[in-house]
């Protein structure tokens, strides 16, 4: 270090600044990005977590669309109330297919990370139709257009490739869709499989009638299939206690 | 007198300052209005009429955009342009960039608020555009960078004023933080809708990288360069320290961006990153404080303006909320604290203690000190200025007192057991706590909203009484012209 080092010369030199500058903002990014993403550890190896299924990731675009984020969280934190109140911690693992992360920063409403099998399909068409004929104190907005409004299946595919860019193992060749049998199972696979997308989605849709209404797919079927599953991945009957706590 | 001074029409482009002063009063008061609006909407549910366009989730990140970018915004590219071209005595290097800056940010705000309400959103807080929008604002931001170090580049002066470091951080910072964050595969090329190229824990500690740091240097180092000028061309002192000011822009520069994980504590992201990201946000509490003494400290010797000169005392407490937002948060960085306080209102009641205390009244003492001299006039009512003072004094300590009561009530409420061990409360019991809260803090940003709508008038008068003073002016002079 030259002792005689003045701050004037920065101070008069704006590309000087302007290079010290970015260096002085770029160090605390690198330092605490870039290791998540080559440190095994990150991310748990956790069973059963697998990518939406067309309809599912539809139901999450709504979730998305409506702010949802803005009022629920969907990270359960270790604390005794919270995993008698939610369940079991959210892990790394549970929200490694989701673009973007939606585990929210407040809860104006309950934290809805496994909210999936709590409650029965009815409860939340009518819920979302009108929260406060289930719950008198409820805040939430009512969401009754999401019944009225026909489901856009036109580009599901396309959403699914568009997935399948940034990481998501949805299949498009027949060599992905058998890696993804051996990953998955053959049931989950086929679910992947983009050339089948809207046929995937209306089988499901039809088959699990979420929004009570048989005569057509509604956003109310979608959204109403994402929160189904929400949390329901991972069966931690499999684990113990401990299982996850060294990737803290 | 003040004619002489400032007759720079062609020394310095005021005119682009004009309209983002003007631009920036507009959206306070649009983006203050939306807020209280979805405020009442938490208290009152069936304000959201059943409509996809009002529902609080749409319309509150229209809120944040329209304060954040809109009038945060649009008050630091009128001061950066004022101060940048004061300071080093020279031309905006181009008047088309300039103006190429003022569309474009106008128009990313209003595409930003009316995407949103039609259900198009990132899903990632205070970055919900999507891309086509992002790409323009990338765009604009390149143009404000090389206008702005251009403009740095021919100034007339050796030395690069202080306040001009804090512009330059902030803009750098914002378009790092802004491309990373953004990073997204659009679903087609004529689909607004895109997915992040992250997932999960990795999106989340980018995201409020991001996150932090837009409140790190878009809300705070930016409106530190307006501090250090116009807090001492207030008091008409020089700044206090000038060494201090070394030391704080330097050590702010570094710390900020280490310290987004401390949003993400209790979460799956590894206990190293939350960990680091705490230590880092107390050890911020220096630089932090670091500047709010050295902006308060300038007063020495002209105290007695706290008592004379109300734009002064907008700037003093802007940086008395400064320093008590930025000691509150690194001690809700500390993980036992936050274990509570995370997830409730009491981190909104933070954000408001400094994005109202600090944020919004520098920017109404700056604009207040700026505009009369733009329009070379004298504030056209004082008064109003001294109510819009207590308004919003009234409006902060209402709102941040209501938060900090029921966020603590909900973490307090969430995690209490009963005497058999089990949970004492429902959720539900919390969300009927909070109404009394929740209607108190929908006043309080009324008072605040009252305040900002009555500057907007006082601006408006005082810009109307420039222009006929000046046209008083001419008139004299041709009269005289012709008699001669």
């Amino acid at each position: 270090m030259n002792l005689n080092f003045k701050h004037e010369w920065i101070e008069t030199n704006i590309g000087l600044m302007a290079v010290l500058t970015m260096l002085a903002i770029s160090i605390g990014g690198l330092v605490e990005i870039a290791p998540l993403f080559f440190n095994e550890k990150t991310i748990e190896k956790a069973e059963g977590v697998r990518p939406y299924t067309p309809l599912e990731q539809r139901g999450r675009d709504i979730y998305v669309r409506e702010g949802c984020y803005t009022c629920h969280s969907q990270m359960i934190r270790p604390f005794r109330d919270e995993k008698l109140r939610y369940g079991h911690y959210s892990l790394a693992a549970e929200s490694r297919y989701d673009h973007p992360f939606q585990w929210g920063s407040k809860r104006t409403g309950p934290d809805l990370a496994r909210v999936g099998g709590k409650y029965s399909n009815e409860w939340h068409v009518q819920h979302l139709k009108a929260p406060r004929s289930m719950v008198p104190e409820s805040v939430m907005p009512n969401y009754p257009w999401l019944l009225s409004t026909p489901l856009d299946i036109s580009d599901v595919a396309d959403r699914m490739k568009a997935l399948r860019k940034v990481g998501v193992p949805y299949s498009l060749t027949q060599a992905e869709y058998e890696a993804n049998v051996a990953k998955f199972g053959e049931t989950v696979a086929q679910q992947l499989h983009i050339p089948d997308a809207q046929k995937n989605l209306v089988e499901q849709a039809n088959f699990g009638n979420y929004d009570g209404d048989r005569s057509g797919i509604s956003e109310m079927d979608a959204l109403v299939a994402y929160l189904q599953v929400l949390g329901t991945m991972v069966d931690f009957s499999k684990y113990n206690d401990d299982a996850f706590v060294d990737n803290r | 007198m003040a004619v002489s001074t400032y007759s720079g029409a062609e020394q310095y482009n005021f005119d682009i300052v004009k309209k983002f002063s003007v631009m920036a009063l507009v959206w306070a008061v649009v983006g203050m209005l939306v807020g209280v609006y979805i405020a009442s909407e938490l208290a009152w549910p069936f304000l959201n009429f059943d409509s996809p366009y009002f529902s609080f989730g749409r319309f509150r990140p229209v809120h944040t955009s329209a304060v954040i970018f809109g009038f945060g915004g649009s008050a630091l590219f009128a001061t950066s342009y004022y101060v940048v071209q004061r300071t080093c005595q020279t031309r905006l290097i181009s008047d088309g960039m300039a103006s190429f800056t003022f569309w474009g940010w106008q128009t990313i705000i209003v595409l930003a608020a009316l995407s949103y309400v039609m259900g198009y959103s990132q899903g990632r807080e205070y970055a919900e555009m999507e891309w086509p929008i992002d790409i323009l604002i990338e765009v604009v931001w390149v143009a404000y960078l090389i206008l702005f170090v251009g403009t740095i580049m021919r100034r007339k002066q050796p030395h690069i004023y202080v306040a001009n470091w804090f512009y330059l951080a902030f803009i750098l910072a914002t378009a790092l933080l802004h491309t990373f964050n953004n990073l997204a595969m659009p679903v087609n090329l004529f689909s607004m809708k895109s997915y992040s190229l992250f997932s999960g824990t990795q999106d989340a500690m980018v995201q409020w990288w991001y996150g932090h740091n837009a409140v790190g240097f878009f809300l705070t180092a930016a409106f530190l360069g307006m501090m250090y000028y116009f807090v001492p061309k207030q008091a008409g002192r020089p700044i206090y320290s000038y060494r201090l000011s070394i030391v704080h822009f330097w050590a702010l520069s570094f710390m900020y961006m280490w310290v987004g994980g401390h949003h993400l504590h209790w979460t799956a992201l590894p206990d190293w990153t939350s960990s680091l990201a705490a230590a880092f946000s107390i050890l911020l509490l220096m630089p932090s404080w670091g500047g709010m003494i050295n902006g308060i400290m300038t007063l020495s010797g002209a105290w007695d303006k706290l008592r004379t000169d109300p734009v002064m005392r907008f700037m003093i407490v802007a940086l008395s909320f400064y320093g008590m937002s930025t000691f509150e948060g690194p001690m809700m960085s500390l993980k036992e604290v936050n274990a509570l306080s995370h997830y409730t209102d009491w981190t909104i009641g933070h954000v408001h203690s400094g994005a109202l205390g600090w944020v919004a009244m520098i920017s109404f003492g700056s604009l207040y000190h700026m505009m009369p001299k733009l329009w070379e006039t004298k504030i056209y009512s004082r008064k109003m200025v001294e109510w819009h003072f207590w308004l919003a004094t009234i409006g902060i300590v209402l709102y941040i007192v209501a938060m900090w009561i029921s966020g603590i009530t909900q973490g307090l409420m969430w995690r209490a057991f009963d005497e058999f061990g089990n949970l004492q409360y429902s959720f539900v019991e919390s969300v009927a706590a909070m109404m009394p809260f929740y209607a108190m803090r929908a006043i309080g940003g009324m008072f605040f909203l009252t305040g900002a709508a009555m500057m907007a008038l006082n601006m408006f008068m005082t810009i109307r009484q420039g222009k006929r003073e000046s046209a008083a002016l001419e008139a004299k002079l041709a009269a005289k012209l012709a008699a001669a």
